[in-house]
């Protein structure tokens, strides 16, 4: 595995400006924000601190996935499930509202040395995977994207990764796709399993699931985590994660680990 | 022109902004968003004598206006300061202060030994009065007998300005701040977080895998305020004041109710810039009110 660093990019406080939504389902939306300047590489796996104005309750920014980076017209685009204040004041920001952006945060996935891979994610855990499945593409990988939800109306987008791979689906209740969790899917049963590594985003119990498959396969695997965060860029020492080698900073040496560093 | 400057004893400040240890890591942290040499200092994350890897994930808790933390100390030590990041930070010019502490005296006084020989330094920040961890810190701090002893036992150790840092969980502050001076100390920083916890209702656990943790942020800064004017008039030492300024007219504040110089803690995670903002911003309350030095303020609040 090599890590495919470009270079490291600076840190940067920036105003960016909403110019749209795009609602997938009640509570779920993209949200597309355009930067006053040029935007920098963003790697698959980056993310942003985004600030949330005038919501009471709400002292610290929010930390999302980097959906997706328009280099042409210098926009940044997250994907977002509501789940209390900040993220519902998000949903309610107009086109040319404006707000603080600390971004890019965070490492990046590793490119595999070997050709298939698949990607697993649950809920908004598939945030971090369009740019990682971008960059495959460039790499000439082949990818499997295996989408896991509690039913038909949980999986979105499936057609936006359609372009960048092979998709597979699995609900809890059997409404689209496999029945069960993603954990249950067939293409883990196959003798011929056929990938040579697995990168997965999501609830902790998932990942965790996933890590145990790709460690009884001995297929190589990296998660990225997505625990809770005061600043996103290293001050603070409140996001660690316990790794082989003591306590670790999710959002400077992560969000994406190895799982065989992970203390899971 | 107005004058910024400040001294703590005979160590001069290019102006009163400094950030609080804890909140700004090494400096190197927020290098690519300001210009570290227009600090007036920072406050570097407390030092331990050994590695200690604090306390386990959850360690941040949001809460109305500012927020818990329990993060209890996370540091690889201070020979590992000393060899590995020192050696990147020192040569910015601003003034670089240690935050100290210990589980014992002997812990303490070692750490202040070693760094006797680091030249950039020219202050140490005693801390006794963390709430985080179980054994040093703020039992230290929260006790007159053991503050006046650590004190002692750090100042005849200490070749550099010593500043003690007293934690707002005692009834009495300025009494403390009384006795801390009277053991040595050439400075009083103030405040450190205050003990609180926090519950998720619905799962009935508590959000700190320590149940309980230290408070910081806005909400605090009524508080600190009223903590550095009681410590202000107990005190000839300079004071160093702190406990949720978010922006120039907290720091204002601060100044007006006794402080020399002022840290910025929490408010960094929110905007990393916001150390520079102040320092302008102070320039600018000067400039308007006509005020030549920044020294004239401190203590200034009219009654
Ligand atoms: C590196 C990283 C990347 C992330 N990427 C995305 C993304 O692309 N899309 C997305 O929708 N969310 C993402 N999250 C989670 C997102 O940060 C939280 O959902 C958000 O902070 C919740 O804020 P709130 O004010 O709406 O909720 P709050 O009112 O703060 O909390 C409501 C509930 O949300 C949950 N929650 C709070 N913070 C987090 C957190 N950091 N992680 C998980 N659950 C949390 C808690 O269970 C809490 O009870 C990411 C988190 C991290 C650390
Ligand atoms: C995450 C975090 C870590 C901290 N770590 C330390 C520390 O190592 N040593 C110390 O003396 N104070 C520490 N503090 C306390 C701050 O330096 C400061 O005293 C306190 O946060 C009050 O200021 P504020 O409200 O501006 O943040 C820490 C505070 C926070 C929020
Ligand atoms: S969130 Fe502050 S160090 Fe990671």
């Amino acid at each position: 595995m090599t890590r495919n660093f470009f270079f490291k990019n600076m840190k940067r406080i920036e105003d960016f400006t909403v110019i749209q939504h795009h609602w997938l389902n009640e509570n779920t939306f993209l949200i597309e924000l355009k930067s006053s300047g040029q935007l920098p590489v963003i790697l698959p796996g980056n993310f942003a601190q985004i600030q949330i104005n005038n919501t009471p309750g709400v002292f610290l920014r929010r930390p999302f996935s980097i959906y997706n980076a328009d280099y042409k017209n210098n926009t940044l685009t997250f994907y977002i499930k509501i789940v209390g204040k900040g993220s519902r004041e998000l949903g309610l920001l107009k086109p040319g509202d404006i707000t603080s952006i600390i971004y890019p945060l965070g490492n990046t996935f590793s490119l595999p040395d070997k050709d298939k891979v698949l990607i697993v994610g649950g809920g908004f855990g598939i945030a971090p995977f369009l740019l990682l499945g971008k960059s495959f593409r460039e790499h000439q990988k082949k990818t499997t994207f295996l989408i896991g939800g509690r039913s038909k109306q949980d999986i979105m987008l499936a057609s936006t990764f359609k372009k960048y791979g092979d998709v597979l689906i699995t609900t809890e209740d059997g409404s689209l796709g496999e029945k069960g969790l993603v954990t249950d899917h067939s293409v883990f049963n196959n003798n011929n399993f056929g990938y040579d590594m697995i990168y997965t985003c999501g609830p902790d119990p998932m990942m965790k699931a996933v890590a145990n498959i790709a460690r009884n396969k001995n297929i190589p695997c990296e998660a990225s985590l997505e625990n809770m965060m005061a600043c996103g860029f290293g001050a603070c020492l409140c996001c660690v994660v316990e790794t082989t080698s003591g306590n670790k900073c999710v959002c400077t040496e992560g969000p994406v680990f190895n799982i065989n560093d992970l203390a899971w | 022109m107005v004058d910024l400057k400040i001294k703590i004893q005979d160590l001069e400040f290019k102006n009163p902004v400094t950030t609080a240890s804890g909140t700004f890591a090494y400096g190197e942290e927020f290098s690519d968003f300001l210009d570290l040499n227009r600090l007036g200092g920072f406050f570097i994350k407390g030092l331990t004598l050994e590695n200690r890897e604090g306390n386990p994930y959850p360690r941040m808790a949001e809460t109305a206006s500012g927020m818990l933390n329990s993060v209890g100390l996370q540091n690889k030590g201070i020979d590992h300061f000393i060899s590995h990041i020192y050696p990147r930070i020192k040569d910015y010019d601003t003034h670089i202060i240690a935050n100290i502490n210990g589980s014992t005296i002997e812990d303490y006084i070692t750490v202040t030994e070693k760094l006797n020989d680091l030249e950039k330094i020219p202050a140490i920040e005693l801390n006794i009065s963390c709430p985080n961890v179980k054994e040093g810190g703020m039992a230290f701090g929260i006790r007159k007998k053991s503050a006046v002893e650590v004190t002692e036992a750090v100042r005849k150790a200490c070749k550099k300005i010593l500043i003690v840092k007293l934690t707002p969980n005692i009834t009495d502050i300025a009494e403390m701040a009384r006795v801390v001076e009277g053991a040595g100390a050439d400075s009083i920083s103030l405040v450190n977080t205050f003990l609180g916890m926090a519950i998720d209702a619905e799962t009935r656990k508590p959000l700190l895998s320590t149940v309980t943790g230290g408070l910081s942020g806005p909400c605090i800064k009524p508080i600190a305020l009223r903590m550095v004017w009681d410590v202000f008039k107990a005190v000839k030492v300079p004071v160093i004041g702190m406990g949720g300024i978010m922006n120039a007219a907290d720091a204002i504040e601060f100044i007006l109710a006794g402080s020399t110089a002022i840290q910025i803690g929490t408010a960094n995670f929110i905007d990393p810039q916001v150390s520079l903002k102040i320092i302008d911003g102070i320039e600018d309350y000067l400039i308007r009110h006509k005020v030549k030095a920044v020294t004239d303020l401190t203590g200034a609040m009219e009654i």
